[in-house]
């Protein structure tokens, strides 16, 4: 698998290298700054790229708006945007074109090699990956949710974990049941949450996220 | 992405709506209410004139004692009647004539007296009385002549015929003598001319009445100077104070949090690598201990630098920062912000905690269900945020150390902290910033 990585500080650049060469990625590009980066995924179209949020030459969100910037020329581009901190107004951004293959996630998750690296693998082939700490958030935001409050603390877990983008198989494993029970609690959330229960496992990630993401009362009252 | 951003632009509309034509309605409206107040001025100066004599008198009194109620008595009096002064010629000029009085002691009549007698707005209250005594009759006097002289003469025959011979016989001084009734009729054309005089000076006598006493009554620049000098020292003060605090509190964090764990990860590796060939699986429990300390590091950090400067207000500034702030806010928060771009960084760094401070304060006490952050750039380049919720109002900077802090920070930049929270609500903290736009 083809990969390209924008990381400024050259001690974690390598770090990313070795860990991707190690589980059988190839780093075909390495670049340290926002337009460089912009440039690779160009002429490179990788098939997941690894970008740090901060990135020269401007030292603020430069590696995100490269990111979101390309995908518009290349809608659905697999991109993983790593952070020292993850930030919600962020994660929208990135999932506002709902095309998917995006991943948002703390540079910490990097520690986890096998879960990170199945991460970008899961993004790479269009699947959406939040950072825990942005669906812990998004649940927050939204405690006071009439309809989440339906539903069972087993529901909710699944509900969590689904946000985070993990597949049946692994909210089974981390859950201790079998696949089959969580289709079944993965089927009642969705009838609960009054969404239409599609096939494709990335398609059911979006709706969860959007169902999270939809306007609250706080953008109905705002006059903007 | 519904954005409830309100964009700005700096060439659109004129921050303040051009002003209507003034109507000659309201114009003479205005001479007339002036001339109304010009009365009461006048009587004012009379007062006046009394009161600095009682109060000259009454200051050589005081060595004999009979002197001292009677002192403060009548100082008493002149402050309140300067007072009635500052605040008529605050509202000719459209802002506050400051009192320039030392803060009287919370002491003895003794200390009281002295504290008056040697400030010198006491005595600059006295010339102002005494002069007044002159100038208002220059002026108020002038104004109210003018109209009472219009009148007069507007309706000289009439007067001319109601009153016995040889009284009103000599408008003008001995040299013009009237005979008839037909002859006064020539002095009715100086009834509008008095009018045309009173129109064209009422308003000017006004400001020139409110500019004398802003002169004698305001603060003078030296008394000005100091009061900003001691002001400056205070907020320097509790500034420094602040970020010495903080420092402290960085520095023990840093030391009980990150550096601890750093520690614990450094021992878990090396007692894995000499583990490392006997026994496979108390290494594999090490490195996993390993890492959760990095992780747990990792975190405080984080937390860490989200207190000394958000990042996401290093990347988008202030308003970025605040959207950011709402969407993780669990109470339904709106903001609206008018900013022409990023502004100092100070400035943000500022603004930005102030305004959590003052969210967290209303998400705290409130109870509230709504609350909604407006924050832009005024025309004169003061930066105005206000955190309005619909809670329960009662909030007070009197009360608690929330919004104290708040008033605290902002007067290191001549900020300023107003608090409109009947009980019962709603309520709404008003800040507001100087901002030399960048």
């Amino acid at each position: 698998m083809r990969v390209v990585i924008a990381e400024d500080l050259a001690l974690l650049r390598e770090g990313l290298i070795r860990i991707l060469q190690t589980t059988g990625f190839e780093v075909i590009a390495s670049v340290d700054n926002g337009p460089a980066l912009t440039q690779a995924l160009m002429t490179h179209r990788p098939d997941v790229a690894i970008v740090d949020v901060r990135l020269p030459p401007t030292f603020t969100d430069e590696g995100l708006r490269a990111a979101i910037a390309v995908r518009k020329r290349i809608p659905g581009l697999p991109i993983v945007v790593l952070s020292q901190y993850v930030e919600q107004l962020y994660a929208r951004e990135l999932m506002s074109d709902r095309a998917g293959a995006v991943g948002y996630l703390l540079k910490d998750r990097v520690m986890d090699v096998g879960q990170f690296v199945a991460a970008v693998r899961q993004v790479a082939s269009g699947s959406t990956v939040m950072d825990p700490e942005v669906v812990s958030a998004l649940l927050t935001h939204r405690a006071t949710d009439p309809t989440l409050r339906t539903l069972s603390p087993r529901e909710h877990e699944v509900l969590t974990l689904m946000a985070e983008g993990r597949s049946n198989a692994a909210i089974a494993a981390r859950m201790f049941v079998t696949e089959k029970t969580v289709s079944k609690h993965i089927s009642t959330i969705f009838t609960k949450l009054d969404l239409g229960l599609s096939q494709s496992h990335h398609r059911r990630v979006l709706a969860v996220l959007a169902y999270l993401e939809k306007p609250t009362e706080t953008d109905k009252t705002a006059s903007g | 992405m519904n954005d409830s951003r309100e964009t700005f632009s700096p060439g659109g509309a004129s921050p303040t709506p051009e002003r209507p034509r003034p109507t000659l309605r309201s114009l003479l409206a205005l001479r007339v209410s002036l001339t109304g107040w010009s009365v009461v001025l006048l009587a004012g100066s009379i007062a006046g004139a009394a009161l600095a004599t009682l109060w000259i008198t009454s200051v050589p009194l005081i060595a004999l004692g009979a002197g001292i109620p009677l002192t403060l008595l009548a100082t008493a009096l002149i402050r309140w009647l300067a007072d009635l002064h500052r605040q008529w010629a605050a509202r000719r000029f459209g802002e506050s004539v400051a009192r320039p009085y030392l803060p009287t002691p919370d002491a003895g009549w003794p200390v009281r007296l002295w504290t008056i007698l040697r400030d010198p707005a006491t005595w600059r209250d006295w010339t102002w009385l005494v002069i007044n005594s002159l100038t208002g009759w220059l002026t108020s006097g002038l104004s109210v002549l003018l109209v009472i002289g219009g009148f007069v003469y507007l309706l000289y025959p009439l007067i001319y015929l109601l009153t016995p011979p040889q009284v009103f016989r000599t408008p003008l001084g001995e040299a013009f003598r009237l005979h008839s009734a037909g002859q006064s009729f020539a002095l009715v054309p100086l009834g509008p001319v008095c009018f045309l005089l009173w129109y064209a000076t009422v308003t000017r006598l006004a400001n020139l009445n409110a500019r004398v006493i802003r002169l004698l009554l305001g603060p003078t620049e030296q008394a000005r100077l100091r009061a900003r000098v001691r002001q400056l020292a205070t907020s320097r003060a509790e500034t420094v104070d602040t970020q010495a605090g903080e420092l402290r509190r960085i520095e023990r964090d840093l030391h009980d949090g990150a550096q601890a764990r750093l520690v614990s990860l450094g021992m878990s590796l090396g007692l894995a690598e000499q583990l490392l060939p006997e026994d496979q699986e108390a290494v594999r429990q090490l490195l996993a201990e390993a890492r959760d300390s990095a992780s747990g590091a990792l975190g405080e950090l984080r937390d860490l630098v989200r207190g000394i400067h958000p990042p996401v207000l290093a990347d988008r500034g202030l308003d970025g920062a605040l959207q950011a702030l709402a969407l993780a806010n669990p109470i339904p928060t709106t903001v609206v912000t008018r900013l022409p771009g990023r502004l100092p960084a100070p400035v943000e760094s500022a603004a930005y905690f102030a305004v959590t401070e003052a969210l967290s304060n209303a998400i705290k006490h409130a109870g509230a269900r709504h609350i909604r952050i407006t924050v832009e750039l005024g025309p004169a380049g003061e930066l105005t945020m206000r955190v309005a919720d619909d809670g329960r109002g009662g909030a007070s900077p009197h009360h608690g150390t929330g919004l104290r802090g708040i008033a605290r920070r902002l007067a290191a930049f001549d900020g300023t902290l107003a608090v409109d929270s009947p009980p019962g609500g709603p309520t709404e903290i008003r800040m507001s910033l100087p901002c030399a736009s960048s």
